[in-house]
């Protein structure tokens, strides 16, 4: 398959998994009906919104983080990002439930912050040869602070909303005035896009990129930032979504590369696919009930997953 | 006023956890000449480039190239007056040569490249050969097609300065042989090449001026024939070392 094959066929598949969207879930449209309009405004247009910004964010913001540590096998989902930003969110839930929802955001996006960049200082001393150390240090650091905001879940009676954002990323709760701070994970791969071959020249080494001229410091807390602001944002208003950080950016480059400023809107457009077809999978199994497309996700990236860590590093490096 | 072209240090040092890796050096290359760096392993030669290339910032010391103090000098404006290849590590990235080579423009177009940057790409591409394997992406590339590969991004930099820590590695002789070519244009062009070079017969051949280290300090400096000589070299190597003549530049011989 040959780049331009990647960029017509995901931007395709988008366009006609939005259609689908639209048309699918518990509630029947029929052209004509009063009803239609409220369904779509309200329902089906924000649901579409939602699976198409969050898959898009966190693809791009899986890609950025494989970048700022150089290793393939890592996404946000795997390095503690969403159990730190559920942290926050603890936090601010205990000390001040009555805050206003954007406090609560801003907590989540700066612990999260706090979290990716706890993961980035812990694996630099981690030779970069070894790349399967740098995975498992995040699984294991995500451990950690997952065992920590469990704890203190329990204690607090608000393991529900816990399993809410770690557990089962999903849009049946999704309707317009519910879902718009993915708009800001959506701006910041956005950002991330626009910052493409900074991220692609720190990816050298950070010897390469003194010498180009940037600073690898800056570049790294950038990244750290389009990391956060995803991971904050996507577990506040939909819960976290596994693997989709990781599976497309390595499919994506394994037939287009690392040249980030071409690849980066086809990991995108991915992404989006990825989640919104998952999401209308969901949909439609057990019509009219649901299934959660975390838990498709779940089940399905751990395979992919597990087939990329058998591939090893035979065409990652 | 005229600013002093070439490289100039004053009172460098730098040491590691306490540990001496350089003493403090002075020290002056000429602008418009090959200098060679040369030493047994551990001298300090990758550091002291190192420094003089900000890959390092330097803490003691000063190190002006072409009247740019490193330490103060913004690292963008540093990156359009000297380019830097070290002995690079693993990359984890999956480019193709093309995209590698382009990435060395990007402290004169920041991501925007021009017809002049295309043009330097193409001009890099083809001075390495690496035109027909443009394409290629660079973990299919061989040791030395993939070491070409990033001299060809520092070249297409076209810095005045050029700083080269031991770019021989992996390079088969003919390939060896055409990089100090390619330096040596490069310097009857007006460029300067700074280069660490393990290889002593490639600094005989080529270089105009070499600078000797060896635990930290520089132990000699002058031309060729004045630091290439069998007694100087065997106390720097601290092994016996024979020097003869072949096209009357000095033919160092050590291999038995």
């Amino acid at each position: 398959m040959r780049a331009g094959h990647l960029w017509v066929l995901s931007a395709t598949a988008l366009g006609l998994l939005a259609a689908a969207s639209l048309m699918v879930g518990a509630a029947r449209i029929a052209p004509g009906d009063p009803m239609a309009a409220l369904v779509l405004g309200v329902s089906r247009i924000p649901r579409t919104l939602a699976a198409i910004l969050t898959g898009a964010a966190l693809a791009v913001a899986g890609v950025v983080m494989q970048q700022i540590v150089r290793n393939r096998f890592v996404e946000p989902a795997t390095a503690g990002t969403p159990e730190a930003s559920a942290a926050g969110l603890l936090a601010v839930t205990l000390i001040a439930p009555d805050a206003p929802i954007w406090l609560k955001m801003a907590v989540a996006a700066l612990a999260a912050l706090g979290g990716a960049a706890l993961f980035a200082a812990l694996i630099r001393r981690l030779p970069p040869r070894e790349v399967f150390l740098v995975p498992l240090a995040g699984i294991a650091l995500a451990g950690v602070i997952g065992a920590g905001v469990t704890l203190v879940g329990w204690q607090a009676d608000l393991m529900q909303y816990i399993s809410i954002w770690l557990m089962s990323g999903e849009f049946s709760g999704v309707i317009a005035g519910r879902y718009e701070f993915l708009w800001i994970a959506g701006a910041a791969a956005l950002l991330a896009w626009f910052a493409a071959d900074r991220f692609a020249i720190l990816a050298l080494g950070p010897d390469a990129a003194t010498a180009l001229g940037l600073s690898p410091v800056a570049v790294m807390r950038l990244g750290l930032v389009v990391v956060a602001l995803v991971t904050a944002m996507v577990v506040v208003t939909v819960g976290m979504l596994p693997f989709v950080g990781l599976i497309v950016p390595n499919l994506v480059a394994r037939v287009m590369g690392d040249n980030l400023r071409a690849t980066l809107p086809v990991v995108a457009m991915t992404g989006a696919v990825l989640v919104l077809g998952f999401d209308l999978l969901g949909r439609i199994v057990i019509h009219p009930y649901e299934i959660p497309a975390g838990t498709i996700l779940g089940a399905a990236g751990a395979v992919a997953f597990l087939w990329l860590l058998w591939r090893g590093d035979r065409d990652a490096r | 006023m005229t600013i002093h072209q070439g490289i100039e240090i004053s009172g460098l040092s730098h040491a590691v956890r306490g540990a001496e890796i350089l003493a403090p050096t002075n020290l002056k290359l000429p602008a418009g000449r090959i200098t060679a760096l040369i030493g047994p392993n551990g001298a300090g030669k990758s550091t002291l480039s190192r420094l003089i290339a900000r890959i390092e910032p330097p803490v003691t010391g000063r190190v002006l190239v072409n009247g740019l103090d490193v330490a103060t000098t913004s690292t963008d404006r540093l990156a359009r007056e000297l380019a830097f290849l070290g002995q690079h590590s693993w990359l984890a990235s999956r480019l193709r040569v093309r995209e590698l080579v382009a990435f060395g423009r990007w402290p004169h177009c920041k991501g925007r490249p021009g017809p002049a940057d295309r043009a330097a790409v193409d001009r890099a591409l083809a001075e390495f050969g690496l035109l027909p394997i443009a394409g290629r992406f660079l973990d299919t590339l061989s040791g030395g097609q993939a070491q070409r590969a990033h001299l060809a991004m520092t070249a297409a930099q076209e810095t005045p300065w050029l700083i080269l820590d031991e770019p021989l590695n992996n390079l088969d002789l003919a390939h060896a042989r055409a990089l100090m070519a390619h330096l040596a244009r490069l310097r009857d062009g007006g460029g300067s090449i700074l280069v660490v070079l393990h290889d002593l017969n490639f600094a005989a051949g080529w270089a105009d001026h070499v600078v000797a280290m060896k635990d930290g300090r520089i132990v000699a400096e002058g031309t060729p024939a004045d630091v290439l000589t069998a007694p100087a070299l065997s106390s720097l190597y601290e092994t016996e070392i024979c020097v003869g003549e072949h096209q009357g530049r000095p033919l160092v011989l050590h291999h038995l």
